[in-house]
């Protein structure tokens, strides 16, 4: 075990090396800091001594070196647009982006589990194929047109009567295709403050309006992945000698399905499915564009438009970061709860 | 090479006879995938005769048109049949040319991604040792990002490294190898898990022990066994490269307004969306969403069929 936590520790750090590594070149490259804090009108020969003076003359590894070591403490420097720590910045919008991954993983969980299941308990329910022929539409949907499309649908209303209003039927089909609207579709409204930067959008129904429509775009992406993850390997499970032996036993389906089969399901559905939900962070940068919603991805995408580097810089860092640490909680917890697997990954 | 005398049957015989052709025979939704699909294609290569208007010609352009609703809605001008969006520009019109970007980048980008993914597929399959845990390690990184990601932070570079003006002029080879470099991966695993399988077998001993030179073993022997997977992840791969650069579009990392795909021309109508002409969004939407569906239909259908061992997940 202390093996095994040992290499997932290294293989980490050197992943954060490959990342910080990429993060400086893009700001080696990319940002002058001297046009950024001089402006036009200084001569050359000024900026040349300034430049020597903050070591921008310093050789590559020497200058990566205090790079690494600055972001080792978080240090970044200052946003260009922002005129702060780049950290505080970053910091800030996080909140925002955290929990609108968080309403999207509560959703996708409670989703797919019970679809996943039913889909491999009755694989040829009508029900069944509704949802598997429902996952392949949701997959070929990109994430920012569900959110259009919810915009439009929730947001902005339909108020489309193509049929016959003074037939009863006629004014029932128009009725099912006529949406309301009203529901908030741009922003956070007005979150709670819980302590020092961080407001939640979770502690009243107002907050809760204002995330609906996004965490819904966004748990659309991976809805159908998990539900044809978790459909398949419980296909798998239910083939397997020791649920025919449970069944012969005459153990109840419902206490063979949930209890002998579902245990055994969910071990890559852990692997793969925390893996797709750091990925989630990608994903948000489509989502927040399309609801203005103030977190990390809004900011990036900012930052690249005037850009930004030192910002830009951050965000990959910390982005990385967030990456690294679920790839191997995610790792570790697969190693706890998978007596089978082999740790340190030696051949047998 | 001359002188076939023993050949049986022709490829075109072997191919009537082939279960894959009798699998597509039997399946309805593939059938009327690779219909539409095909029809899709054709009125894409086809846009500069079928289109009304030229979408680039300035000339064409009505500013006075613009934002005029589809033919089924009240105050269509009929010369637009599915209206026109903020510009002015003939919104079918704009379509079709538009699908014909799309499909470009996203063919354009799975050949990107199937030549550098096959490439490290087989070196690392093949030559082992410390090339494999590099190049692996590599894949494991990069998807452990997501592919989008990856593809949104090297677009971002590519345009602050040439400037707004120049990417949009070589914004179609830009998205062809952004997006290449950053799904190279799933080709990588797949062709790697072929290779280990087909390393071990006796032809590719005997290969060796007549002298055959590395890269010949690789390509001419080994590669052709591992064409299968190849080909299935392919069809997927499409539909995923379409996503990405609609994606990229969206967010302004892709095709600029002027060229405009159907991500940009989606991103250029959302800001429309709610003083209602939902068309200019909409329309090009439901194309990206049938273009993008088809095709995963017949990946699924050709999945089965080949039932190659695939990466899951």
């Amino acid at each position: 075990m202390i093996a095994f936590l040992i290499k997932r520790l290294f293989h980490a750090l050197l992943v954060m090396f490959v990342i910080s590594v990429i993060a400086f070149a893009i700001q080696d490259n990319l940002g002058d800091p001297i046009q950024q804090m001089v402006g036009q009108s200084v001569p050359e020969s000024e900026r040349e001594a300034l430049r020597e003076e903050l070591g921008l003359n310093d050789p590559f590894l020497v200058q990566y070196l205090r790079f690494a070591v600055n972001a080792a403490h978080f240090d970044f420097g200052y946003s260009y647009v922002f005129n702060q720590p780049t950290t505080d910045v970053v910091l800030r919008h996080l909140p925002a982006t955290l929990e609108l991954v968080a309403a999207a993983t509560f959703l996708i969980i409670v989703l797919s589990v019970p679809i996943g299941v039913y889909s491999a308990i009755k694989p040829r329910a009508w029900l069944s194929r509704f949802f598997m022929g429902v996952s392949i539409v949701g997959i070929s949907i990109p994430v920012f047109l569900t959110a259009i499309v919810l915009i439009q649908l929730f947001a902005i209303g339909v108020s489309w009567t193509p049929f016959p209003a003074d037939t009863g039927w006629g004014a029932w089909l128009n009725d099912l295709i006529t949406t309301e609207g009203g529901m908030p579709a741009y922003g956070r409204g007005d979150p709670v403050p819980v302590f020092g930067t961080w407001e939640t959008n979770f502690a009243s129904l107002e907050g809760l309006s204002y995330l609906v429509l996004p965490a819904i775009s966004l748990a659309s992406i991976m809805l159908p992945l998990f539900i044809r993850l978790i459909r398949a390997e419980m296909l798998e499970v239910l083939q397997s000698d020791y649920v025919k032996f449970a069944r012969a036993k005459g153990i109840s389906p419902r206490r063979i399905y949930f209890l002998h089969a579902l245990k055994n399901t969910m071990l890559p559905v852990i692997t793969v499915g925390g893996v797709q939900i750091g990925t989630l962070v990608a994903y948000t940068i489509l989502t927040e564009t399309v609801f203005q919603w103030p977190g990390m991805g809004l900011m990036f995408l900012d930052a690249i438009e005037r850009s930004d580097i030192p910002l830009i810089v951050t965000y990959l860092m910390i982005v990385g970061l967030i990456f690294v640490i679920t790839n191997t909680l995610v790792d570790l917890i697969y190693g706890l709860i998978n007596p089978t697997v082999k740790l340190t990954g030696k051949p047998a | 090479m001359t002188t076939l005398t023993s050949r049986p049957k022709s490829r075109w015989e072997r191919f009537c006879d082939s279960y894959l052709l009798y699998s597509f025979k039997r399946d309805l939704i593939a059938q009327i995938s690779l219909l539409v699909f095909i029809a899709l294609v054709a009125v894409a290569v086809l846009a500069p005769w079928l289109a009304p208007m030229n979408p680039y010609d300035l000339s064409q352009i009505d500013i006075l048109a613009s934002e005029l609703p589809p033919f089924w809605v009240d105050g269509s001008d009929p010369a637009y049949l599915m209206g026109t969006d903020a510009q002015g520009r003939d919104l079918l019109s704009t379509i079709l040319y538009g699908a014909r970007v799309s499909l470009i980048i996203g063919f354009g980008a799975v050949l990107m991604q199937a030549t550098l993914g096959v490439c490290f597929g087989l070196l690392a399959g093949y030559l082992g040792g410390r090339v494999d845990a590099f190049l692996m390690r590599l894949a494991d990184i990069q998807l452990s990002f997501s592919t989008l990601m990856v593809a949104i932070v090297v677009g971002a570079l590519f345009k602050a490294i040439f400037g707004g003006g120049t990417f949009s002029d070589y914004a179609v080879p830009l998205l062809v190898l952004i997006i290449g470099l950053a799904e190279w991966p799933q080709y990588a695993r797949t062709v790697r898990a072929s290779v280990l399988a087909e390393k071990g077998k006796e032809y590719v001993d005997a290969a060796r022990v007549m002298g055959l030179s590395s890269r010949r073993i690789m390509f001419r022997h080994i590669l052709p066994n591992t064409l299968s997977p190849i080909f299935v992840i392919s069809t997927v791969q499409v539909a995923n490269a379409i996503i990405s650069e609609a994606a990229l579009s969206f967010l302004g990392l892709g095709m600029p307004e002027t060229q405009p795909s159907l991500g940009s021309l989606i991103k250029s109508g959302f800001d429309y969306l709610q003083s209602g002409s939902w068309w200019i969004t909409l329309i090009p939407g439901v194309v990206l969403v049938v273009l993008v569906l088809v095709i995963n239909l017949l990946g699924d259908w050709l999945r089965d069929v080949l039932n190659p061992r695939l990466y899951k997940g």
